[in-house]
């Protein structure tokens, strides 16, 4: 270690000297960046985890522009929309299919009472090519009334259920006093607005959401025909439905506004965000109070390197490398553990935190630059070291 | 002809400011030439560690002219200061040596501050150092395993490493039992004329006193002996 880190600092490496002379203090500082890392690591994982959340819905259909109420911003805190403006746009150019989209979130019991949420799309079963290739395979068994896709990531649902399902044996369920049959899985994963999610046809999803009709659904998705920009059918729309309360866009950038909309204006995105200064500035107090203590301990050398003719581009470069170091063998271990803690997670959340290689070099050079700003804080206690003391 | 070590020239010294503003040193005026051993006494508080590190670029020089190796302190830029005690050495009073370097990392200090040069080299000319001042079985050690005597010899090795042309020393012996004192003392006087290094030593020992070319002693900030023998010893 002494060779390699002097044959690449190019003098003897003092800094790591002298943090691994006092074996205490550097394993405090290294478990202390390792914390830090990990609490960053975390809070970044369960937002990506609503970041997949929140994108999640929008993978399972398959459009290219969508039209709903304007008075919301996401899937599903908009009003309905007429299923009129359907037939209009299908006569709008370059339009070549629509379908009216239903979504509502329905409760059930399960027999040991806990409730589970499912998000829950219906479609009518002659529209099932705006869903994924996956659920639209299945979809012709949703033509029987009373009967569902569901979710086989579920939270809180034994997998046995599922099992039984894969085999070919429906599992009915109660709903709103009425018995719903899972007929066959789709898999999809849990988000932070319901434990699951279940596809029904329309006529289906109208029975169990009363006060719904088919006249008004949430959404209105439509396929421009092949070789047309869709951003050119667009403009057609938006031209044609002016001064409307509708939002038309394409289902990409309603995507992107959603997103948008949960990581920056609502409360859980704002609080994974402040867990990251949070975590920051935690890592920046500790890695400081341990890079200036270490320079206050050493003032007598310092002073007695100055008076040799060491200049201040040196002890900076001390400091410096403590830095480095600590950042370097702090973050490793913290990467480590947050792997583990994002499967433990994982498994008891059904949440989607995962791991993603931008944010393992985002966060190691966010910790390289939070040591080294510490470092650059320490290093104001050196204009204490005077030769002149010494004697 | 190179010029003088040092030249000092109607030196004064202040500490404090307004009120509690007091001289400590008064108008001296001397000339130390190459390749002596210079010992400066006098009782404690006559200035002469102020005076050492005037002399040593470690104090600003506040009034009056010090020329060290022909160049004038006074109102000398940091860089200027930095390059000039390169071809110092300093010895204190304390040893001063980094707890966290072995001995042959602490006297490679001494030679690295001069750039990067062979690291293979400094190592060579570093353990060749330390066994000059008798301690080539304790290359490796820590300052903590060493005894007093060893550790001060260390700072010498540390210090003439870089065949520096002037060394300051501080009561260097201070913290020394007579006998290891005096070996330290010894080996700092032989190294110094092998190399022609001008020394300049505070000290009290009355043995020391014998093997130095001139003697210089202070009282409340003043000179008031300044003798040239011939060493002994």
């Amino acid at each position: 270690m002494n060779k390699l880190l002097e044959r690449l600092i190019g003098r003897l490496p003092i800094g790591w000297l002298q943090l691994s002379h006092n074996k205490g203090r550097f394993a405090a500082a290294i478990a202390g960046v390792a914390f830090a890392t990990l609490l960053v690591l975390m809070q970044l994982g369960i937002q990506g985890a609503m970041k997949i959340g929140s994108l999640m819905p929008y993978s399972l259909l398959n459009a290219d522009i969508i039209i709903s109420a304007n008075d919301g911003s996401t899937l599903t805190d908009r009003s309905n929309v007429a299923r009129a403006r359907l037939f209009q746009a299908l006569g709008v150019a370059g339009v070549a299919s629509g379908a009216p989209a239903y979504i509502g979130i329905l409760e059930f019991r399960q027999p040991d009472g806990v409730p589970t949420t499912l998000q829950t799309f219906g479609f009518s079963v002659s529209d099932k090519a705006f869903t994924t290739a996956d659920v639209a395979a299945k979809f012709d068994q949703l033509a029987l009334e009373n009967t569902a896709l569901i979710d086989v990531k579920t939270r809180g649902v034994d997998a046995a259920i599922f099992e039984e399902l894969k085999a070919g044996k429906p599992y009915p369920f109660e709903v709103n006093g009425q018995t719903l049959n899972a007929v066959d899985t789709i898999e999809v994963g849990g988000t932070f607005t319901a434990d699951g999610t279940m596809f029904v046809s329309d006529q289906t999803f109208l029975r169990f959401f009363g006060k719904r009709t088919s006249s008004a659904p949430n959404h209105i998705l439509l396929k421009v025909a092949d070789g047309v920009s869709p951003t050119v059918v667009l403009e057609r729309l938006r031209a044609k439905f002016k001064g409307q309360a509708l939002t038309i866009e394409t289902l990409d950038d309603f995507a992107a506004a959603d997103l948008a909309f949960q990581t920056t204006e609502r409360p859980t995105g704002i609080i994974f965000g402040f867990g990251v200064i949070m975590g920051t500035i935690v890592g920046i107090v500790i890695v400081y109070q341990v890079l200036s203590t270490d320079v206050a301990d050493h003032l007598r050398e310092y002073a007695t390197f100055k008076a040799m003719g060491y200049d201040q581009r040196f002890f900076l470069g001390i400091v410096t490398e403590e830095a480095i170091i600590l950042a370097v063998l702090g973050y490793i271990p913290g990467l480590f553990a947050s792997f583990g803690l994002y499967q433990v997670m994982t498994t008891l959340t059904s949440l989607p935190v995962q791991m993603d290689g931008a944010r393992i070099v985002y966060v190691f050079v966010g910790t390289l630059l939070a040591c080294a700003l510490s470092g650059a804080i320490a290093t104001r206690r050196l204009a204490a070291a005077d030769p002149a003391d010494l004697f | 002809m190179s010029a003088p070590a040092l030249t000092l020239s109607q030196l004064d010294h202040f500490f404090g400011t307004g009120e509690a503003r007091k001289q400590a040193i008064f108008d001296i005026n001397l000339t130390l030439e190459r390749g002596k051993l210079t010992i400066l006494m006098g009782p404690s508080g006559s200035g002469k560690t102020t005076l050492l590190t005037l002399m040593g670029c470690l104090r600003e020089v506040q009034s009056g002219s010090v020329k060290l190796l022909g160049e004038e302190l006074r109102a000398a830029p940091e860089a200027q200061l930095v390059s000039l005690r390169r071809r110092l050495g300093f010895i204190f009073q304390a040893h001063n040596l980094h707890e966290s370097l072995t001995a042959t990392q602490n006297v490679l200090m001494g030679l690295q501050v001069h750039g990067k040069g062979n690291p293979a080299q400094q190592r060579k000319a570093a353990r060749h150092m330390l066994g000059l001042v008798g301690l080539s079985d304790r290359l490796d050690y820590l300052p903590s395993s060493l005894s007093g005597g060893q550790k001060q010899r260390v700072a010498v090795a540390r210090a003439l490493v870089s065949n520096p042309e002037i060394v300051f020393a501080d009561e260097p012996t201070a913290a020394l039992d007579k006998e290891s004192g005096h070996t330290v003392v010894k080996m700092l006087k032989t190294l110094g004329e092998e190399r022609g290094t001008t020394t300049v030593m505070v000290t009290h020992d009355n043995r020391i006193l014998e093997m130095a070319d001139r003697i210089i002693t202070m009282e409340e900030g003043r000179v008031i002996s300044d003798e040239l023998q011939t060493p002994k010893g």
